[in-house]
């Protein structure tokens, strides 16, 4: 089909662009931002007073499929993605079962792909089971379309695996995901310690337990030459060590989660279990560090780090429920935020959604050149909405944003040049039904 | 951000669920009361009408004699009717979640609820899912908070140093697990303590203890010097993960309160510990039997105070606080 978005401000970091005019897509390509010879329209997309970025590509989302169905369907996810812009998402290796061996990963691609809404990128498995112990069957991994391999939040805590991993990692020329945390220092922690934690008498992650992983992780890369992309930064002491091995030239790349750039432990308030998250959130002042982080580039990326949950998973004790923010649908909304804020320019916020988290997979997403794939996001920038539990598509139950009115919504997603996403449709939460024949 | 519900818009006391945040008027107010309870305990027939009527279920997560006993005195002397339930976390695990548990309780029409919970912040989770009418009393949550003793240990200390503006307090022990110095310190900082100190090894300091207004000590020496009140905590090596420290002979050797060490602060200090106490582990003998010890009082108090907690939430027209 010929698509026209005809009127928007095109925003594509990617191309370092920002102007008004029209994009014109062919079948699931992308054909740029003047009519081909020959080219009729069969629909033409009004998009003035709305923007028309690359589809966004989120590092971090779990989708629950498979193992923990109760919480998330791939379905139920890859649609909320859409509903919030993002085309192609990455799911971490802890799934139940682990994702270790190449029939789940592409059967995830291939019933993601079927669905017609977000993209999956599957993360496998650094080690067999993420036990930790042996290394799992990455190059076949790989082969099956893996985009990188990690071990999730299982830490690696014999130095030596980690270290035959990355090496081995390295000969592959493979992205390997880290998630900075010590398995000690965080061991019994569920908030970091400071102030808030000390007056709940809730145990505490110290900001050492990352520094110290971190610290850790950064000497084996220097001697093991992996490629390693870092989840999840929390403490303006971990981005002062990121930033200086980037400085150093080694090959390394690092997101936050959106959350981490509004949220801070004293969010916790009265034992919020909306605000138990993992990293915990930090401190004021780690928080003004992530902000100027994500402004500098030291933070490649923003991801959503959703981790939906029903509702039951947070009606228990702090110390009880289960870390995790419903953060697919609000990611958009709070990274334009930031450049409300002032902290950096839209292009470079939407940057941190397109362009950055590309760079780092390596992926030919998260652009709008011509001849790429027709992945494109469409959002009004001035409409506000209010996120609540029954407004969101994804089956994720639990946000501290609920409530809470956000400027920015999404009006139009197209994924492979394939509608999957349209607000005036979106009252009969039909996203799949709308890809053209 | 959730805030604190312990107190309505109409600054009545719902729930008692820490002492951080009262106002050294609602703590009065409360002791005053209490005082006036002591001698109901002291009269032929030891009860007053006051909760005649209501239901109070003690639900129990965790083992306790002395806070379940008294507050079962202390509802029984205001003639309620009490039901106790002792469960542990583990049994309830397996099937029926914490707030099930408590709905089907609430179905029988309880009207106030005294928990007790090995995780910190669950009489706060309970309070905040139970209607209006029903009230909560935190009896010891986690590392938290043990709001009803932090008061018991304020009454002991009125009554015995008349007020707190010129009284320095030492806690000394394992801070870092307890929920009953959590509630002393902030209890002691509502009331205008003069100084309120704290001493341990490191290690069992919780991080940003200052943040709470307490100064830090390392060494007995320096944290006793001229303290009036001197708060033992019990070692709680049931909470305790890692090496946190060497041996119990050590600790002693260090932390140990014995006849010696006592002499360092005021000659008139008194001497508490929120029980249950480990002789030899942490307080000697002479000390805990001694004259300077009130820790049997302590005990006392606490029947009358808790008396003056469950009447002032639950009592016929529910009891004004003008600032909370």
């Amino acid at each position: 089909m010929n698509i026209v978005i005809s009127g928007g401000r095109i925003i594509d970091p990617s191309q370092g662009l920002d102007q008004v005019g029209s994009l014109f897509i062919h079948d699931d390509r992308l054909v740029g931002f003047e009519a081909p010879p020959g080219f009729s329209a069969e629909r033409t997309i009004d998009a003035r007073g709305l923007v028309v970025c690359p589809g966004l590509i989120d590092l971090r989302a779990r989708l629950r499929e498979p193992g923990l169905e109760h919480k998330a369907t791939l379905e139920s996810e890859t649609r909320a993605a859409a509903a919030g812009g993002i085309t192609t998402l990455c799911n971490p290796p802890d799934t139940t079962p682990p994702l270790d061996n190449p029939a789940l990963a592409e059967w995830m691609i291939d019933r993601a792909r079927q669905l017609g809404a977000a993209a999956v990128l599957p993360i496998g498995a650094l080690t067999r089971g993420l036990s930790g112990t042996h290394l799992a069957d990455m190059h076949a991994l790989h082969t099956a379309g893996c985009v990188g391999v990690g071990n999730a939040y299982a830490a690696i805590k014999d130095t030596a695996v980690l270290r035959h991993a990355l090496e081995y990692a390295a000969g592959l020329d493979l992205l390997v995901f880290l998630t900075p945390e010590d398995p000690w220092l965080g061991a019994h922690g569920i908030m970091h310690e400071g102030r808030v934690a000390t007056r709940l008498g809730l145990a505490g992650i110290p900001a050492s337990a990352e520094t110290v992983a971190l610290s850790r992780d950064l000497i084996l890369i220097e001697q093991t030459g992996a490629r390693v992309h870092f989840c999840g930064l929390s403490t303006a002491a971990g981005l002062a060590l990121m930033a200086a091995a980037k400085e150093r030239g080694l090959p390394v790349t690092a997101d936050t989660p959106i959350h981490q750039l509004y949220l801070t432990e004293d969010d916790v308030g009265f034992f919020d279990s909306q605000c138990h998250v993992r990293p915990p959130l930090r401190t004021l002042q780690d928080r003004e560090a992530l902000r100027t982080a994500v402004a500098e580039g030291v933070i490649d990326a923003v991801c959503s780090d959703h981790q939906p949950h029903e509702e039951d998973a947070k009606r228990v004790p702090f110390s009880n429920s289960e870390p995790g923010i419903a953060g697919l649908e609000t990611l958009l909304p709070l990274t334009l935020q930031l450049a409300d804020l002032g902290i950096l320019t839209l292009k470079d916020a939407l940057a941190r959604l397109t362009a950055g988290p590309a760079a780092i997979l390596g992926r030919p997403e998260g652009t709008l050149r011509s001849g790429r794939s027709a992945d494109v996001c469409i959002f009004d920038p001035n409409t506000s909405w209010t996120p609540e539990p029954a407004s969101l598509r994804s089956r994720g139950r639990n946000s501290p944003f609920f409530g809470k009115p956000l400027r920015g919504q999404v009006i139009l997603t197209l994924k492979n040049g394939h509608i999957c996403y349209e607000k005036s449709a979106a009252n009969k939460a039909t996203t799949r039904d709308r890809a053209p024949g | 951000m959730i805030t604190d519900i312990q107190v309505d818009d109409h600054g009545r006391h719902r729930h008692f669920l820490t002492t951080e945040g009262l106002s050294a008027k609602a703590i009065g107010e409360i002791l005053d009361t209490a005082e006036s309870f002591i001698s109901v305990g002291e009269r032929e027939i030891k009860k007053v009408p006051l909760l005649r009527g209501k239901t109070i279920v003690n639900l129990f997560f965790e083992a306790s004699t002395r806070t379940r006993t008294t507050f079962e005195i202390a509802g029984k002397r205001l003639s309620a009717d009490i039901i106790n339930i002792n469960t542990s976390v583990s049994a309830t695990q397996k099937g029926e979640s914490l707030l099930d548990t408590v709905r089907n309780l609430e179905a029988m029409h309880t009207d106030l609820f005294v928990v007790r919970h090995p995780v910190s912040g669950a009489a706060d989770l309970i309070a905040r899912s139970v209607p209006n009418h029903v009230h909560v009393v935190n009896a010891g949550d986690g590392r938290h908070a043990h709001p009803t003793q932090g008061l018991l240990d304020m009454f002991t200390i009125r009554r015995y140093k008349g007020g707190f503006a010129n009284l320095k307090v030492a806690i000394v022990g394992d801070v870092l697990h307890s929920r009953v110095a959590r509630s002393q310190i902030h209890a002691l900082t509502a009331l205008g303590t003069g100084e309120v100190r704290v001493i341990g090894p490191r290690s069992l300091l919780p991080f940003a203890v200052e943040s709470l207004g307490a100064k830090s000590y390392t060494t007995m020496a320096e944290g006793l010097a001229g303290v009036d009140v001197i708060i033992m905590l019990r070692l709680q090596f049931e909470r305790m993960s890692g090496a946190l420290i060497p041996s119990a002979h050590e600790y002693f050797s260090l932390y140990g309160l014995t006849p010696e060490r006592l002499a360092l602060a005021d000659p008139e200090a008194i001497v508490m510990h929120p029980g249950p106490m480990n002789r030899g582990l942490e307080i000697a003998s002479e000390v805990a039997d001694g004259p300077q010890s009130v820790i049997l009082p302590q005990v006392t108090f606490g029947i009358a105070v808790r008396m003056a907690i469950l009447a002032r939430l639950a009592g016929a027209a529910g009891t004004e606080t003008k600032s909370p």
